[in-house]
């Protein structure tokens, strides 16, 4: 069985930009750990002969002609933007003082 | 801000370590919609003019792939040696930060369209050295940012950013080397020279214009050191975004001295990335680097996976261009110029227009002196490339030829190139408008030549006594009062006749 460790929950939460309790910590890694080991089930029935499933369709090569599509105009597109400046998205500091 | 990096001297630097690179380049293709949606890529929009649900990453949007760019891709993957896969598939690659407003960047990850390639380049001195390579994948590029409220735009400092998504989903290929080994006290020409022919090939595919200033072409140089004569590699470092051949070759340079000094030194290298500055050409530190578990790539379930038809591959292969080395190594045997004389023009970017010249109807030597003489000084004197100097290698043709009908002497075609270049037409038309005809009337000719006799009586006594040479000052008399539009030839020959001397 698949275990997951409290760190491994905090480098993820770390990683989805989650800020996470110490006992929430807790709570999810059993919880994750609950869904890894039903999905974990899967290979005990799916052996080697049995690839990996990404696409449920058996389509490929689904492609369209490099041709011009109308866009959105700037205040549709920035219509949803929590903040804007200048007709761009407007987000906080990227960078903190180092 | 000014940070000093300790450096050991580059020579003392290769006598102890051994450079190992890796390059990778990211080329913007020239298609004209984006990877994943039909928004336009053209440059010169309003901001955020050229985007849409799929590429803004709206809830309930579906990316369709361009078919010209992953043409575009196999297309370069072949003409780099490279297998291309039979099957492949798009894979997310997850990160927060605002260039994609997805929050993932849509590209390959462990089934790249196009593996195991090389790509031959030729050092300055004509040694070929194999670039060997490990991969080129499909991929989309980023918004742009703006930092406000720092110092000169830098992202330090700045109180907040400001994001246009036009150019979020113009489609990227990035091609990557295998380690680059062996290459010793030249690592940083290799660089140059790997990137400078990459951006030959690119252009001969018609796939990209790949000019690195304007960001469509950009490297990023991985560096290591190990002490000569070991073979486990060192720990890298990535310098991000060199963005001139010039810059690659120095930014792996200012890497292999300062790995040195911090090896030697005792310290360890720090896995990160780094930026380049070009005013001094070093490199700072940047954040360190993600572990690649970090990006957490899975395969994209929006897009199905690219299973190129053999016989399309076929077809494309089929299709290549003569590549960039093969055919100026031809032309150079062709024209008959040095390996030197050759990087001249191609550093001018005079190949096509030459060629184009010559496939004009003009000699070979002729459009290679207009291109690398004339035009070359005034595209010099403009700031411009050759190839956007308002004359065409059909009009450079045509000087050639009335030059060689004897119809314009150079000087004259100096003008009538000018006359062109002004917009005045055709250089038929700037020769006509101008007047610029060479004197042909033979009795306008020899009355301009006894003038030049009559007026000179010691230089033509000297040339009666043998003195053939200075015969030019006669002839410099003579152009003087045609207003420079004698044929010298012809009027050297008149004054020795009339001089009863054998030329």
């Amino acid at each position: 069985m698949p275990g997951i460790t409290r760190e491994e929950v905090a480098h993820l939460a770390r990683l989805a930009r989650l800020e996470l309790k110490d006992e929430e910590l807790d709570h999810f890694a059993g919880q994750l750990d609950d869904i890894l080991g039903a999905v974990a089930r899967v290979s005990e029935v799916a052996d080697q002969d049995v690839p990996p499933t990404s696409h449920p369709l058996p389509l490929t090569n689904v492609m369209r002609a490099d041709e011009v599509r109308p866009s959105l105009t700037p205040e549709q597109a920035l219509s949803g933007a929590p903040a804007q400046e200048q007709q761009r998205f407007k987000v906080p500091q990227i960078l903190g003082e180092d | 801000m000014t940070v000093t990096t300790d450096l050991v001297s580059y020579e003392d630097a290769l006598a102890s370590y051994d450079p190992v690179m890796g390059l990778e380049v990211h080329v913007e293709l020239g298609t004209r919609t984006k990877m994943f949606c039909g928004c336009s890529t053209a440059l010169g929009a309003d901001a955020n003019a050229q985007t849409c649900p799929t590429c803004l990453g709206l809830p309930g949007s579906l990316p369709v792939v361009n078919a010209t760019g992953v043409e575009s891709a196999i297309k370069i993957g072949l003409a780099l040696n490279c297998e291309i896969a039979e099957w492949c598939r798009f894979a997310r690659k997850n990160y927060f930060y605002p260039d994609m407003p997805k929050n993932f960047q849509t590209s390959q990850y462990d089934e790249p369209i196009a593996f195991n390639g090389y790509l031959d380049v030729q050092l300055e001195d004509g040694e070929v050295f194999r670039v060997e390579i490990e991969r080129a994948h499909m991929e989309e590029d980023t918004g742009k940012s703006t930092h406000v409220g720092g110092a000169t735009g830098r992202i330090h400092g700045a109180s907040h950013s400001l994001l246009d998504y036009n150019r979020a989903g113009i489609p990227l290929i990035e091609i990557v080397t295998k380690p680059i080994e062996g290459a010793g006290e030249r690592a940083p020409e290799v660089a140059k020279a790997y990137v400078a022919e990459l951006r030959e090939v690119i252009r001969s595919l018609d796939v990209s214009e790949a000019r690195m200033d304007k960001g469509q072409m950009r490297c990023d140089v991985n560096l290591s050191l190990r002490p000569n004569g070991t073979e486990e590699f060192g720990t890298r470092s990535e310098t991000k975004n060199v963005n001139s051949l010039r810059s690659v070759e120095r930014a792996a340079r200012f890497e292999i001295q300062r790995h040195a000094a911090v090896l030697s030194s005792g310290g360890t290298i720090v896995q990160e990335t780094r930026h380049f500055h070009e005013d001094d050409g070093s490199t700072t530190s940047g954040r360190i680097k993600d572990n690649a578990e970090d990006y957490r790539y899975f395969p994209e379930p929006d897009l199905v996976p690219v299973a190129p038809a053999r016989e399309w591959v076929e077809e494309l292969r089929a299709g290549l261009p003569e590549m960039p080395r093969v055919r100026r190594n031809r032309l150079r045997e062709q024209w008959g110029v040095t390996e030197h004389d050759m990087q001249s023009m191609l550093n001018a970017g005079a190949v096509d227009p030459i060629v184009a010249t010559i496939d004009a109807g003009a000699p070979a030597d002729q459009a290679r002196k207009w291109w690398m003489g004339e035009l070359a000084r005034h595209a010099n004197e403009q700031g411009k490339a050759l190839d956007e100097m308002p004359i065409t290698p059909v009009q450079v043709a045509r000087v050639a030829e009335l030059v060689a009908a004897g119809d314009l002497n150079d000087k004259l075609a100096r003008q009538v190139i000018e006359g062109v270049l002004a917009g005045e037409g055709d250089p038929d038309k700037v020769v006509e408008k101008r007047g610029l005809k060479v004197v042909s009337d033979e009795g306008a000719l020899t009355a301009a030549v006894e003038e030049a006799i009559a007026g000179n009586q010691a230089i033509a006594d000297k040339i009666r006594g043998g003195k053939v040479a200075a015969a030019g000052a006669l002839v410099g008399a003579v152009m003087k009062a045609t207003r420079g539009q004698a044929d010298a030839a012809r009027v050297k020959e008149l004054i020795l006749e009339k001089l009863g001397v054998e030329g």
